[in-house]
């Protein structure tokens, strides 16, 4: 188990090493930031004061090794952009983010788990088409026109819930249903084709011969295996999660992480952009290593390996 | 004679398909006593498990429980709300199934899975209901068993596990036990140590058995009393002794003969012609006719009733005499 879940924190940094490397150089392969921070009248010696005082004359081994010793100490560098440190951005924006992708998480489990685990149960019934439909839905609808479309309607018609940035509970509902919806559909159609295996299997026929009763059964014996496969692509689902973020803060006008990253790419301000999808890959990394020790949890199979 | 704990009568349990009915169960019938065994042979896809299930009204969504009454003491399993058979599942009746490798849930301990059944069936809680889960894995031979409590099924062998299902089934403990085809998967020196324990536990709780199988050697150990099974139908029963040396069923008689060190030593083994019938196209009549080296036309046409061929044995085969 411990070497388990070293292999897995090894693979971890090496990822987030590799990372760094491919966001350092496609940040520069968007276009030369000059363009945008300099007026377009500046002169070439403007030009060149300016390249020399933010490094980008340097070479660009130099200049990523400049960035990745800033970044081990924590230090991301000024915005080029807010001309601000790009560690006070993020201090901003990211307790939104996490509270954002929380609640769109816990909306996604809260609906996807009875609504996947019943599908299963009550295999070929309406119920199960109904649930069908919805899981083609979610996985076919594109957030950022699901995010309009619940402005539009819901916000803006019906008047029910604000049409964005943050705020009260009330705020969050919109963003983090569009936020959890897409994850809603997957992990529902991960479960229903998981109980219906388990359901079949020999060890759920002996718990009901046992006399357990059919609730138990489902809801216990059932699900607990069926769970495997879930939390496999939990950590997928994650990153989907925050990479929908990107969208889903803009549509909402939501001061995110999300709408950072977009504004960042859009000024092409690459210390924010490397900071911002450095965080993200930090956070995507973290939540699947504490998927890997969830696994250990859940099948002592693998507790008990190596 | 003493009534039978469980009477079955006229049993059918059909299952629907896309390309028809297919009469898994065809009318089944049979007594168990308490303390007795009772035999339920046949090959493959004739019926055995499929009947065993319906009892416990646990059988496939596809299938069907059409006719027919279980009777135990007198009350009909196959007439009780649904809610009501949670009590007679693992209480009254148990089950041991084939593969301990698949039937223990690999994610939660022994422990746990010993314990489900006594807290249920029993109402015992804490400290009362661990004792007792000790005391059970303990009754089947169960080495160290409060160690064995944390244990997960992958971290023991086959027969301890098949051990484990055996505590699970006297938990209760019931009145009558399944057993259905608890040793095929275990090596053959653990299978004779099953095989004692069963007997043991059978005498211990004074249980009535039913023991599924396909293997005679067993049944011939195991069994007082054999029901022979083909294609739905119980084509002969009777003691087992009784059968063994003098089989009525054309099937029975060559089901022994196939196998070496039944009935008259040192004759030669015969197989039996022909396949099993497929379960969507029984062969109509007595289905057993195509494969029957003395089918008569009429086999074909009509199927024969049960007649007794002894005081205690029955057939269904229309060469076989009446008694009597």
């Amino acid at each position: 188990m411990r070497r388990f879940l070293l292999q897995r924190a090894i693979r971890a940094v090496l990822t987030l090493a590799i990372l760094s490397v491919v966001i350092f150089a496609l940040a520069r392969a968007t276009g030369d930031p000059l363009t945008l921070i300099l007026p377009p009248e500046a002169s070439a010696e403007d030009r060149a004061n300016v390249s020399q005082e933010l490094g980008l004359d340097r070479p660009w081994v130099v200049q990523y090794g400049r960035f990745i010793g800033h970044v081990l100490v924590g230090d991301f560098g000024i915005s080029l952009y807010h001309r601000q440190p790009v560690n006070e951005l993020i201090r901003d924006r990211l307790p939104n983010s996490m509270r954002l992708a929380g609640f769109a998480m816990a909306v996604a489990i809260l609906l996807a788990f009875p609504l996947g685990v019943l599908a299963a149960a009550r295999k070929d019934t309406l119920f199960d088409r109904g649930d069908q439909v919805i899981a083609i839905l979610g996985q076919s609808v594109p957030t950022f026109w699901l995010g309009v479309v619940l402005i539009e309607t819901v916000a803006s018609r019906l008047q029910w819930f604000p049409p964005g940035d943050i705020g009260g509970l009330d705020h969050y509902i919109l963003p983090g249903f569009t936020l959890g919806w897409f994850v809603v559909a997957g992990m529902m159609r991960l479960l229903r084709s998981g109980m219906i295996e388990v359901l079949d299997a020999e060890y759920v026929k002996l718990a009901r011969i046992k006399g357990v009763i059919e609730r138990r059964v489902i809801w216990q014996h059932a699900l607990k295996n069926a769970l495997i496969p879930v939390v496999t692509f939990m950590g997928m689902y994650f990153a989907i999660l925050v990479a929908n973020a990107i969208v889903v803060e803009t549509v909402f006008a939501w001061p995110g992480m999300g709408r950072l990253a977009y504004e960042a790419i859009t000024t092409r301000d690459f210390p924010v952009i490397q900071a911002v999808v450095l965080v993200a890959a930090l956070i995507v990394t973290v939540a699947n290593l504490a998927i890997d020790a969830l696994y250990v949890v859940i099948d002592p199979r693998i507790r008990h390996a190596g | 004679m003493a009534p039978p704990l469980l009477a079955v009568r006229d049993l059918s349990t059909h299952i629907v398909t896309k390309w028809g009915t297919v009469r898994a169960v065809d009318g089944v019938s049979f007594t168990v006593a308490a303390g007795e065994t009772l035999g339920l042979v046949g090959e493959s896809g004739s019926g055995k498990s499929m009947t065993c299930l319906s009892l416990l009204r646990l059988v496939p969504k596809a299938a069907r429980i059409v006719a027919g009454e279980a009777l135990l003491e007198g009350e009909d399993l196959l007439q009780l709300p649904e809610a009501d058979m949670t009590r007679v599942r693992g209480k009254q009746i148990a089950m041991i199934l084939q593969d301990p490798m698949s039937s223990l849930n690999p994610v939660f301990t022994i422990g746990m899975q010993v314990r489900e059944p006594v807290a249920q069936h029993q109402g015992l809680r804490g400290a009362a209901l661990t004792r007792r889960a000790v005391e059970l894995l303990a009754a089947v031979g169960i080495p160290s068993p409060e160690a064995r409590l944390q244990a997960f099924p992958h971290q023991m062998s086959g027969g301890m596990r098949q051990r484990a299902v055996g505590a699970m089934a006297i938990a209760a403990p019931p009145r009558v036990l399944i057993a259905d085809e608890p040793t095929t998967s275990l090596d053959v020196t653990i299978q004779a140590q099953y095989l004692r324990l069963l007997r043991e536990l059978q005498a211990r709780h004074n249980l009535a058995m039913i023991f599924v199988t396909h293997d005679l050697g067993i049944v011939a150990r195991m069994c007082e009393r054999v029901a022979i099974m083909y294609a739905g139908r119980i084509v002969e029963t009777g003691p087992t002794r009784r059968i063994w040396s003098a089989p009525a069923h054309p099937y029975t008689q060559a089901l022994l003969g196939s196998v070496p060190g039944i009935g008259v030593a040192r004759r030669k083994l015969t197989a039996i012609d022909g396949q099993p019938p497929d379960a969507a196209a029984v062969p109509s009549g007595c289905a057993f006719h195509p494969r029957c080296p003395h089918a008569l036309p009429r086999c074909a046409v009509e199927a024969p009733p049960e007649v007794a061929v002894a005081p205690d044995q029955k057939a269904r085969c229309w060469l076989v005499t009446p008694h009597g």
